[in-house]
């Protein structure tokens, strides 16, 4: 059996988690806590190790999609999670203008592990404050070369999209390389 | 649920906090924005209004901001031509106004346009005192008809901005390694001839090539990391330059987490799982 892996990463409460559940086909193996921390009472729990969920895609070949903890005190996880992984998909809330300097280093550090193919998704754009996507796009300083494509982490069809287009640029980049 | 392509206008709305007036500049600089960014803080309320990302109108509160205050206050008007034209109401327009005394020769065009300018410059510089505050972009309300509109350019009063941050943990967030490199933006509107740089800043845009990192360019001008790097985000935000790898240490080509497996498997394992994705 072979097993490949792609990786969700993002500021706390991007929507990480729910991204994951939304696909996986097993219940996420989810390392969640009770918040205590004052500042970060946005939702009553996070994830402090990783999401974990699976998509089978045939008999001989496994996708595992990690998530990882949006907590900066947690980033020692975030390289390990990064080590082998296809690519990796950094989720930002669209109504949070606070985290988007957050999302710029995450972005920052993943790219410095691996320098494999990535999306931005911007989540929560089903929500009346959501950001347009061209300003997040000058707000994350992201390159015009660079995807960010809009997402409600909690609807199918919307994930689908976030990882098909990831898929489409792994090939892309792959059949470049070929050439 | 609604579909996000539905949205006909989206927001941008938020806090100075998380947020910054320069951050804001710079967005609308980029994305040319027209519209009326308001802002308000516990104290006051302020509106900006631009056109194509260029500065048009502002107001300051319940501040008079009548072209004749405007004048009078740069003491290109006398208290007795002020009165005069406050005692005639509201019976003509700034642009009116404006006409009639250049033509009468009270004032020149440039004095009006430079006076305009600078009370445009001073409402900004005193919102950069505001770290806190919220704001709201309106795409639908344009400047003002009735008064005369500027065409102020923004990297100028970005770059101030960048000058005014005094946290050294934001400017560590903005710019986190000194092992970037900056290079010029390929922007055709751009002019660096028109930036007002200080001696410090030009001496570090001389210095700007994606071969030479922040650091090479800090340690070259004895400048420490605070102030390159404050420099640097100065030119970062009012999109002059952006933030390149320095070219020597380009990342390695793309490296699949897929091992043992030539570059046809890996295309082939990638299609079966598009395929699996699609069915889902």
């Amino acid at each position: 059996m072979q097993t490949v892996k792609m990786v969700v990463t993002g500021p706390f409460n991007a929507g990480k988690t729910a991204f994951i559940r939304t696909v996986s086909e097993i219940d996420v193996v989810s390392t969640e806590r009770k918040i205590t921390k004052e500042s970060e009472k946005v939702k009553a729990t996070t994830t402090v190790a990783m999401d974990f969920g699976r998509i089978t895609i045939d008999e001989d070949l496994v996708l595992y999609l990690f998530g990882t903890p949006g907590q900066r005190r947690f980033d020692f996880m975030w390289e390990i999670l990064s080590e082998g992984m296809l690519g990796f998909i950094v989720m930002v809330d669209s109504c949070r203008p606070e985290t988007f300097r957050e999302a710029r280093s995450i972005l920052e550090t993943f790219r410095a592990y691996a320098p494999t193919p990535y999306i931005v998704a911007a989540n929560k754009q089903d929500l009346k404050d959501a950001w347009d996507l061209e300003d997040m796009r000058i707000a994350l300083r992201l390159d015009s070369t660079v995807k960010i494509l809009p997402c409600v982490a909690t609807d199918k069809e919307s994930v689908k999209t976030i990882l098909l287009e990831l898929l489409y640029q792994i090939l892309q980049e792959m059949e470049d390389g070929a050439t | 649920m609604p579909s996000v392509t539905d949205a006909v206008k989206m927001a941008l709305k938020g806090n100075l906090r998380d947020f910054s007036l320069t951050q804001l500049l710079n967005l609308i600089h980029l994305a040319k924005k027209s519209g009326t960014l308001f802002l308000e803080d516990s104290k006051s309320k302020a509106w900006l209004a631009f056109r194509e990302g260029k500065l048009a109108y502002a107001k300051y509160g319940d501040e008079d901001n009548s072209l004749a205050a405007i004048l009078y206050n740069a003491r290109k008007l006398n208290a007795n031509q002020f009165r005069a034209i406050q005692e005639r109401g509201n019976s003509m327009n700034d642009k009116e106004l404006g006409l009639l005394l250049v033509n009468a020769g009270y004032v020149s065009q440039q004095e009006v346009l430079a006076s305009l300018q600078d009370y445009l410059m001073t409402i900004v510089q005193r919102l950069y005192s505001w770290m806190e505050g919220v704001f709201y972009f309106d795409s639908d309300r344009l400047p003002p008809s009735d008064k005369i509109n500027l065409r102020l350019n923004l990297e100028n009063l970005i770059i101030e901005g960048a000058r005014r941050l005094k946290e050294v943990e934001q400017l560590q967030d903005e710019i986190p390694s000194l092992d970037i490199a900056l290079k010029f933006r390929d922007r055709p509107d751009a002019n660096v001839r028109d930036l007002r740089l200080s001696k410090e800043e030009w001496r570090v845009v001389s210095f700007i090539n994606p071969k030479n990192s922040l650091k090479q360019i800090a340690q070259a001008l004895k400048m420490n990391d605070i102030e390159i790097r404050r420099v640097a985000y100065g030119l970062v935000q009012a999109g002059v330059v952006e933030m390149v790898r320095p070219e020597k240490t380009l990342p390695r080509p793309i490296t699949p987490g897929i091992p043992n497996t030539t570059p046809q498997e890996q295309a082939s394992l990638v299609r079966r799982i598009i395929q699996r994705i699609r069915s889902l």
